[in-house]
């Protein structure tokens, strides 16, 4: 009997099978055809319809020919100088919440409250036009330079990241801070040894996904950089993508699938703490 | 427990003020960089006569210095940098961008009265009568034009920021300049791809403007032209050969005349409301602005639904033991929210192309649906590709969400004789709703500003036709926002801003709802 149970049980669930091969196929199409049209030696967008079916890595070696590997770099140095600087602005202003009691601590974490609730590429136009003004002062600092691009993404930092940090830091019981002090620590030698060596977990995740999120990025970029060989990923891709004038379909997708790898790597790592509700929808979906 | 604040109004001898330790040095060091930079900034910004930079630089450099010097002021030490980047570039540009909508500021108003009255004259040009012309080439560099000429037999170059000067190591042959050293002569191909830049180019003899400035209209002679206005300082009028009065009208930023006709370009001036009315004073745009309006709400809505609904139910169907490979499984539900967005954007837009795109031609047999050209369909088309892109965080978080309810409530459910389905509905749902609903929020909001998607997917089109500015169907707020600021021809920065507020007025508000469910204020505070 209870085996009779069991093996209709088994049967029954058979349709969730079904189930996720349908959504398998919904998964995957894009991703195949991308592949596919990757492998596709000097393949048009609507010549590249037929799966697998010319296989050569061609498009591949064309890609490195061309500014593919500058965006590359371009977009590995901002992402990771970004996320470097985040952490490290992120962590000191959460320890700084965290750990001391200041006159205007209360005002300073509600207003970082508000100013959170707005999003930094809101201000689009505005970054734009400080940018144009300040390339007379600071050549490097104005449009088209990737060190403006990092110092905007950088000003998004403490909004985004540190009422996240201050959670964690306020988790670590404050015993440990006085040991270190009785033992004669200063307060950089309790930030630097006790509070960021015990979070450093959270912070390399913090990092990633700031890492990731910058990688992405599109409109800020797009606004910012203006010369062809200084693009990020997102804005050559986007170039490339746009017209096949500029660069044949099957090496769009050659790079699309160079460009997606790493995240893909990232995110397989990242994904446990994305389900616990850490980014909260920040990266995107 | 001691509280700190007692511990930290006396503190020890920091390392960095330890004069026997590596970290002075590095304090050194950096201090010694932000004063270079601050210095810099200082000095450029006196000469190039930008007060406000000026003065922003000196405070922070002062408290920079004070800071960091200072044995007080410990937690600003942790907060500084931080805090000057917000300051600069998100609370700055949110405030600037508050006040640009308040002005007229765009392509044709986007500099000062002065420029503007220079402008005028330089543009309002004619031939001088009785001068000679002069051989031309058109030179550029980095995308600036040029002209190289001869006068009185030698080379000579400039382009509209810098006047004619001799240009030595130039080399003439015949009659014409063919090599400038740094600078590439551009052959009659590419003038006439660049035509109207080199129409308008006009290059000043000498520092002076009443000398006049050379202009060409066939790229191999250019002529001396005046301005054919005359601008009146006392009267602030500008008037033409004609005898037509041109007068400042500081309430519209340019030059009018009695008959309505304006002088371009005009200045920044502050318009008042102007912006925030405009979408309802030009008929040409209020109703696509409502209907992007509408349109930004339903898209948001529509891609929270849609891929919470299809998330959950793939989360409650596979959240089961008996299902064999769920990690296998799971992993490749995860592959459409790993990869970039910004690529899959891409990649579906490549496969919903009309004519022998890969949805057309091998899935719906050789169809010739227009998937991204027809209102309705790119609508539909731009909500499935969201849920590509958005089920797989739903599905992860809802699998969360229901491995955290206690296995009890199923089993007092069972007790109680409720169906399975009665079950979800009225213990399952309701619990799973509580802890979801500040990322359905934040999804929401998220949504509402997905410029990228809408860019990459339909660049905001199929097109309304007849409005001033470039927009269409399937536009969002914020697509509209950077179409008029940067796709339109001119540049409505002020019209633009104005909007701009209106999202973050929307924002703001999603925002403080998703904080009132997680109640996070209290938490912190």
């Amino acid at each position: 009997m209870a085996t009779n149970k069991q093996s209709s049980r088994e049967g029954s669930i058979f349709w969730k099978y079904i189930v996720a091969v349908v959504v398998f196929a919904f998964c995957l199409l894009p991703l195949l055809f991308v592949l596919s049209a990757s492998l596709n030696p000097g393949g048009t967008l609507t010549g590249s319809t037929d799966l697998f079916k010319n296989v050569s890595f061609s498009n591949y070696q064309t890609l490195f020919q061309k500014d593919f590997p500058k965006w590359m770099l371009q977009s590995f140095f901002i992402a990771t100088v970004t996320s470097v600087g985040t952490v490290l602005m992120a962590a000191a202003a959460a320890y700084a919440f965290s750990r001391f009691r200041f006159k205007g601590r209360r005002g300073g974490l509600t207003s970082l409250l508000i100013i959170q609730m707005f999003p930094q590429m809101l201000a689009f136009i505005a970054i734009y036009l400080l940018l144009l003004t300040l390339q007379d002062v600071y050549p490097w600092l104005g449009l088209g330079s990737p060190i403006a691009l990092i110092c905007v993404y950088l000003g998004g930092a403490l909004g985004a990241n540190t009422f996240l940090m201050y959670g964690f830091f306020n988790t670590i019981p404050r015993e440990l801070d006085e040991a270190a002090r009785i033992d004669g620590a200063t307060h950089a030698q309790i930030f630097w040894g006790v509070i960021m060596r015990l979070v450093t977990p959270i912070l390399a995740v913090v990092g990633l996904l700031s890492f990731v999120s910058t990688y992405g990025d599109f409109i800020l970029a797009k606004i910012v950089l203006q010369r062809p060989e200084d693009y990020t990923l997102a804005v050559g891709l986007y170039v490339w993508a746009a017209d096949e004038r500029n660069a044949p379909w099957s090496l769009f997708a050659a790079g699309a699938v160079v460009a997606a790898i790493p995240i893909i790597l990232l995110f397989m790592y990242l994904q446990k703490y994305i389900v616990s509700g850490l980014t909260a929808g920040s990266v995107k979906g | 427990m001691i509280d700190v604040s007692d511990l930290s109004a006396k503190p020890q001898l920091s390392h960095a003020r330890d004069l026997s330790r590596p970290g002075f040095y590095v304090k050194l060091v950096l201090m010694g960089l932000v004063n270079a930079f601050g210095l810099y900034g200082i000095m450029t910004s006196a000469a190039q006569q930008q007060w406000w930079i000026l003065g922003f630089l000196v405070a922070s450099l002062i408290v920079a210095d004070y800071v960091y010097f200072s044995k007080r002021a410990i937690p600003a030490k942790y907060l500084f940098p931080g805090v000057i980047f917000l300051i600069v570039f998100q609370v700055y540009v949110m405030g600037s961008t508050a006040f640009v909508a308040f002005t007229n500021y765009g392509d044709g108003h986007n500099d000062t009265k002065q420029v503007a009255i220079t402008q005028i004259s330089k543009t309002s040009d004619r031939r001088v009568e009785n001068t000679a012309t002069l051989p031309v080439s058109v030179i550029e560099k980095d995308g600036v034009l040029g002209f190289a000429v001869i006068r009185d037999g030698k080379a000579e170059i400039g382009t509209t920021a810098d006047p004619l000067v001799a240009a030595t190591d130039a080399k003439v042959s015949g009659q014409k300049v063919t090599e400038v050293p740094g600078w590439r002569v551009l052959n009659l191909a590419e003038v006439q791809q660049r035509q109207k830049e080199v129409l308008e180019l006009r290059v000043s003899l000498s520092a002076n403007p009443d000398d006049g400035w050379l202009r060409t209209d066939n790229a191999t002679f250019a002529y001396v032209a005046k301005s054919a206005l005359v601008y009146d300082q006392d009267a602030d009028t500008f008037t033409d050969p004609e005898g037509k009065v041109y007068s400042a009208d500081n309430s519209k930023g340019s030059f009018v005349a009695s008959d309505g006709t304006e002088l371009k370009p005009g200045w920044r001036v502050f318009t008042g409301l102007n912006n925030f009315t405009e979408v309802f004073k030009d008929s040409r745009l209020t109703m696509p602005f409502l209907k992007i309006t509408a349109w930004t709400f339903a898209f948001a809505i529509l891609s929270v639904v849609t891929t919470f609904i299809f998330g959950l139910a793939l989360a409650v169907l596979f959240n089961d033991p008996r299902v064999k490979g769920r990690t296998f499984i799971r992993a490749i539900f995860l592959l459409p929210y790993a990869f970039p967005a910004f690529l899959s954007a891409l990649v579906w837009r490549g496969m919903l192309v009309q004519d022998g795109g890969f949805i057309n031609k091998v899935l719906l047999g050789n169809a010739h649906i227009g998937w991204l050209s027809e209102p309705t369909l790119a609508k539909i088309a731009i909500l499935v590709v969201n849920l590509w892109l958005g089920f797989p965080y739903m599905f992860l978080v809802c699998t969360g969400a229901l491995q955290a309810i206690p296995g009890e409530l199923k089993e007092a459910g069972i007790m109680d004789g409720a169906s399975a389905w009665k079950r979800f509905i009225h213990v399952t749902f309701p619990l799973l709703l509580v802890s979801v609903a500040p990322l359905l929020i934040a999804s929401f909001a998220f949504n509402f500003n997905n410029f990228s998607l809408i860019y990459m997917l339909t660049g905001g089109g199929p097109n309304f036709q007849g409005t001033p500015v470039l927009i269409g169907e399937t536009d969002l707020l914020i697509s509209m926002v950077y179409s008029i600021s940067f796709e339109s021809g001119a540049r409505q920065f002020g019209l633009a801003s104005a909007l701009s507020i209106l999202i973050f007025v929307i924002v703001g508000f999603i925002s403080w709802l998703g904080f009132r469910q997680t109640r996070k204020l209290e938490e912190v505070l």
